[in-house]
């Protein structure tokens, strides 16, 4: 049996605590008996047969849906949608779940004789998959019966004819999502869900559609009435899919969603001890320790982001339900919370946060200093249930180096983003109000966005409005070992180390402040009571 | 009389220009000037004062020239050995507290009649600069005959002196004519509707254009700053940019606000309508060419000599090279005179502020290295004080 998530109280003879670091980790020692570490849970089984669950899944599904088999008909069109690069962190290795669900999908569309199918990769407002990174997700089986033939499709939410306005929710929010998907017979959505936050009517009415349906969730106000957007029940972002999901059904919109959750075993043995906890560190995992610290000293920035980026996780598939979105979506949260949740009690005065080499948004690139807000404040602060791990106006460390670094294709209104907006202002209702549009609508970005790999043009503004919650919450935001200008920049303060952090929170949470240590990854949820 | 004097001596030039990318005070440690006693210089004749400099500045021109950056195009219209400074406030022999307009056109030179661009006032295009009874010289400051500003008396044509208001500081009055000079590559460009405008280069002349740009051109409805150093965006700002950039930044600043793409090798599709460059080196050319609007106005302010620059945009988008030096009449300012245009903007934008340190002469090499590091130092204008001697109070604004 996996051992459960567990909170280390911090003495005397506690070892230095791994602490990601970017490209790279610390060992830091943390203050005795008043710190705690929070520890994930252990990797929870994997299926034993994948590929016969899958087809169990399709053939019995959940709620009120007929077998996928049984939807299925010549002549009809069908579109099959999946989630892009941004699942799972890291990468997982191949075959990936959405290879193994849209196969199984596949033959059974071929049994029924249909002709007619598309897949979408649902960017939203992401950057655009290269080939290489379609290949990974769908395999190349899949990828060269299809893109070929130009029925391989990634989801332009800037196209006027490839978009679709089906309505208004009951509270006016636009939904309008992509054409093909909304005007096929049947709309098969393929997930997997790596947190809480993933799947249900998320993925098709935030990854199938436009920034004029986006900005009603995407905004600070929703961010900010959602504690935390990993809550399904006290999350506004998740309130405000719901209700567009439902109006998508209302809409006559057929959906079959098919989610998948994983394992939390992200690394290959060789980065085996990033898993365990470092009491039980053995003589190996200490020597590819060393090893690997050793090889990040000695190697160039670029390459260890290289190496680093060229992780493959060895997740196993532990779950797959197919079916009615919502009923799906409840198994599939049941799931993750069994492998990710970890019960804490109370709060601490100071997170401490070690930032990892990837986000949903930098796979393949490089985390810019925005993005490393969005990480430590958007997604990690953001991994609670209840209440957050660190009081109100308490510190949040985050750990990373931050560079003053941007990939110049990828990411290329983010520059603008840090070189002109947070020259002015950190609020992020003032960012809103007199930046989103202007960025948004910028044809350069627009180009960008629909004929290279860039990140829409008001995205940058998304990942700051990721943090908004947290920077409403805490009252002050040290980085350790980060670029200072860039720090500053970002309105947070920098640290060369992590004494020199604590002694820099003193001012906010006094000489002696209790500190929790979220050793994440793996990905956990802290249940917070 | 006492004056830092330059002579023609090329292995101090050549020393200088060797040592100069290193060492800020290398054109005064190494290069061809040296405090000397001299004679004072001989009225050239009626209509001739002597004047007795208060301040006196050091501008980009003087410092190209003592390390030995200048472009070989000066040597037939300078004649050595000659008295730097052609910025400068003093009292002339009437009592009179003045401002020296320095150029030496036809009617400072005794030449009747003068030339035709002297005639309509625009002596900054003087086509007798090395004829009449004076040497060789464009201006005081780089005459063997007239003396120089960084000295304790030079003479002066009463066609150069401009009598300083009552009230005004000598530190306000020393601007005058590098404001001149500025609100002249100002006011260069075409008018237009709510145009934008890039100011390359925050030393005296491009925050004297920021400055002139939001006082005497309506038409320009935003200027973009690009500055190098902290005091000089927050200088910026308060003289009117309504945006500051990096010089990293330009590119994207400008695209930003035209809206136009960057293209693979960093062009922008679309630039800014006038574009005022203060710095005048191959980098900042280059900068200047990719963001100016086809059809738009590239004014060079700065003193670029030779510089390698790939003029490709320059005829494939019909951009305007235009040339700007000292002053003249202002078509956009109503035809009136730059100097009178920069008396008055200097005291309404506060100018006086620019002014960050004065040096008595005899520490010439520490003030040379001052105005050579001007941006890193957070300072502007560096200034002489030839009144005062060695070993009095420690000059203002030197730490």
């Amino acid at each position: 049996m996996p051992r459960p998530g567990f909170v280390l109280d911090v003495d005397a003879s506690t070892p230095p605590i791994l602490t990601w670091h970017g490209d790279g980790f610390r060992l830091e020692r943390l203050p005795a008996d008043r710190s705690r570490v929070i520890y994930a849970p252990e990797p929870v089984p994997g299926l034993d047969d994948p590929d016969e669950a899958i087809r169990h899944a399709l053939t019995h599904p959940l709620g009120d849906a007929d077998p996928l088999p049984d939807l299925l008909h010549p002549g009809m069109r069908l579109t099959i949608a999946f989630d892009d690069v941004s699942l799972p962190l890291p990468p997982m290795r191949r075959p990936d779940n959405r290879q193994r669900v849209i196969e199984a999908v596949l033959d059974l569309a071929a049994t029924a004789g249909v002709d007619d199918v598309v897949l979408i990769a649902a960017l939203a407002l992401h950057r655009r998959m290269t080939e290489a990174e379609l290949r990974h997700a769908l395999g190349d089986r899949v990828h060269d019966a299809f893109a070929p033939h130009g029925r391989l499709l990634q989801h332009d939410a800037e196209d006027p004819d490839g978009l679709v306005h089906l309505g208004v929710t009951d509270l006016g929010e636009d939904i309008e999502i992509n054409r093909r998907a909304a005007e096929s017979d049947l709309l098969v959505y393929v997930n997997i869900n790596l947190v809480s936050m993933d799947g249900g009517h998320k993925s098709v009415a935030t990854g199938l559609s436009s920034y004029r349906s986006l900005r009603h969730h995407h905004n600070v106000r929703t961010m900010r009435h959602s504690r935390s957007f990993m809550d399904q029940h006290r999350s506004e972002l998740h309130s405000s899919n719901w209700r567009m999901g439902r109006s998508i059904a209302a809409a006559g919109v057929k959906v079959f969603q098919i989610e998948t959750t994983l394992d939390n075993n992200a690394f290959p043995s060789g980065l085996g001890f990033l898993q365990k906890r470092e009491w039980e560190w053995n003589a190996r995992d200490r020597a590819g320790y060393l090893a690997t610290t050793a090889a990040i000293r000695a190697g160039s920035e670029r390459l260890n982001r290289s190496v680093f980026q060229s992780v493959r996780a060895p997740y196993s598939m532990t779950g797959v339900w197919a079916g009615e979105v919502e009923a799906v979506h409840a198994a599939t949260t049941e799931a993750v919370y069994r492998q990710q949740l970890v019960a804490v009690e109370g709060q601490t005065d100071i997170a401490l946060f070690g930032l990892p080499h990837v986000c949903p948004y930098n796979v393949n690139s490089i985390m810019n200093p925005v993005l490393v807000m969005c990480m430590g404040l958007g997604y990690l602060f953001n991994l609670y249930r209840g209440r957050p791990i660190v009081r109100e106006g308490g510190v949040a460390i985050l750990s990373h180096p931050t560079p003053w670094a941007f990939h110049p294709v990828h990411h290329p209104s983010y520059i603008d983003f840090f070189e002109e907006v947070l020259a002015e202002t950190t609020d992020p209702i003032e960012i809103e109000k007199n930046y989103e549009e202007r960025f948004a609508t910028d044809e350069w970005y627009r180009h960008l966005y629909r004929t290279g790999h860039a990140y829409h043009g008001v995205h940058p503004f998304y990942m700051w409005y990721w943090g908004a919650h947290a920077l409403e919450h805490l009252g002050r935001v040290i980085i350790v070992g980060g670029d200072p200008a860039a720090v500053r920049r970002l309105g947070f303060v920098p640290a060369s180390s992590l004494d020199d952090a604590l002694e820099m929170a003193s001012d906010v949470v006094g000489r002696d402040p209790s500190i929790s240590h979220f050793h994440c990854p793996p990905v956990m949820m802290a249940d917070v009571t | 009389m006492r004056a830092l004097r330059l002579e023609r001596s090329l292995p101090r030039f050549a020393a200088a220009r060797l040592a100069s990318p290193r060492h800020a005070h290398a054109g005064a440690q190494f290069g061809p000037v040296r405090l000397v006693d001299i004679e004072r210089p001989e009225l050239p004749g009626p209509g001739w004062k002597r004047v007795r400099p208060h301040l006196a500045g050091i501008c980009g021109s003087d410092l190209a020239t003592l390390s030995g950056a200048s472009s070989r195009w000066f040597e037939p219209i300078v004649s050595f050995p000659f008295v730097p400074g052609h910025e400068v406030v003093g009292t002339d022999d009437t009592g009179r507290r003045v401002v020296l307009q320095p150029v030496l056109g036809c009617v400072p030179r005794g030449l009747d009649p003068p030339c035709p661009a002297c005639s309509s006032g625009s002596t900054n295009r003087c086509a007798h600069l090395a004829a009449g009874h004076l040497q060789p010289g464009l201006q005081t400051g780089f005459c063997a005959d007239t003396g120089g500003g960084w000295s304790e008396e030079l003479v002066a044509h009463d066609s150069q002196l401009h009598e300083v208001p009552s009230g005004w500081s000598d530190r306000a009055a020393v601007l005058v004519e590098p404001v001149a000079c500025a609100l002249h590559g100002a006011l260069a460009a075409p008018p237009g509707d709510g145009l934008l405008a890039v100011v390359i280069g925050a030393g005296t002349l491009g925050l004297g254009a920021i400055a002139a740009l939001g006082r005497l051109r309506p038409d320009v409805e935003r200027v973009l700053a690009v500055a190098k150093h902290p005091h000089q965006r927050s200088l910026a700002r308060e003289l009117g940019a309504s945006s500051v950039a990096e010089p990293g930044e330009l590119r994207r600043a400008v695209r930003r606000l035209t809206g136009s793409w960057i293209l693979d090798n960093g062009q922008l599709s679309g630039g800014a309508p006038i574009v005022i460059d203060c710095v005048g080196t191959a980098a900042s050319l280059g900068d200047a060419l990719a963001v100016t609007a086809p059809g738009g106005t590239l004014v060079l302010l700065g003193m670029a000599g030779t510089v390698g620059v790939d003029l490709t945009g320059l005829w494939q988008r019909e951009i305007r090279l235009q040339g700007s030096y000292a002053y003249g009449p202002e078509p956009l300012g109503g035809g009136r005179h730059s100097f009178a245009l920069a008396f008055e903007l200097v005291e309404a934008a506060g100018l006086d502020r620019l002014v960050s340190a004065t040096y008595p002469l005899g520490r010439y090499p520490e003030a040379v290295a001052h105005a050579a590091d001007a941006g890193r130092r957070g300072a502007v204008k560096v200034v002489f004080d030839p009144r005062r001697r060695p070993g009095g109070p420690r000059p203002e604004g030197t730490r």
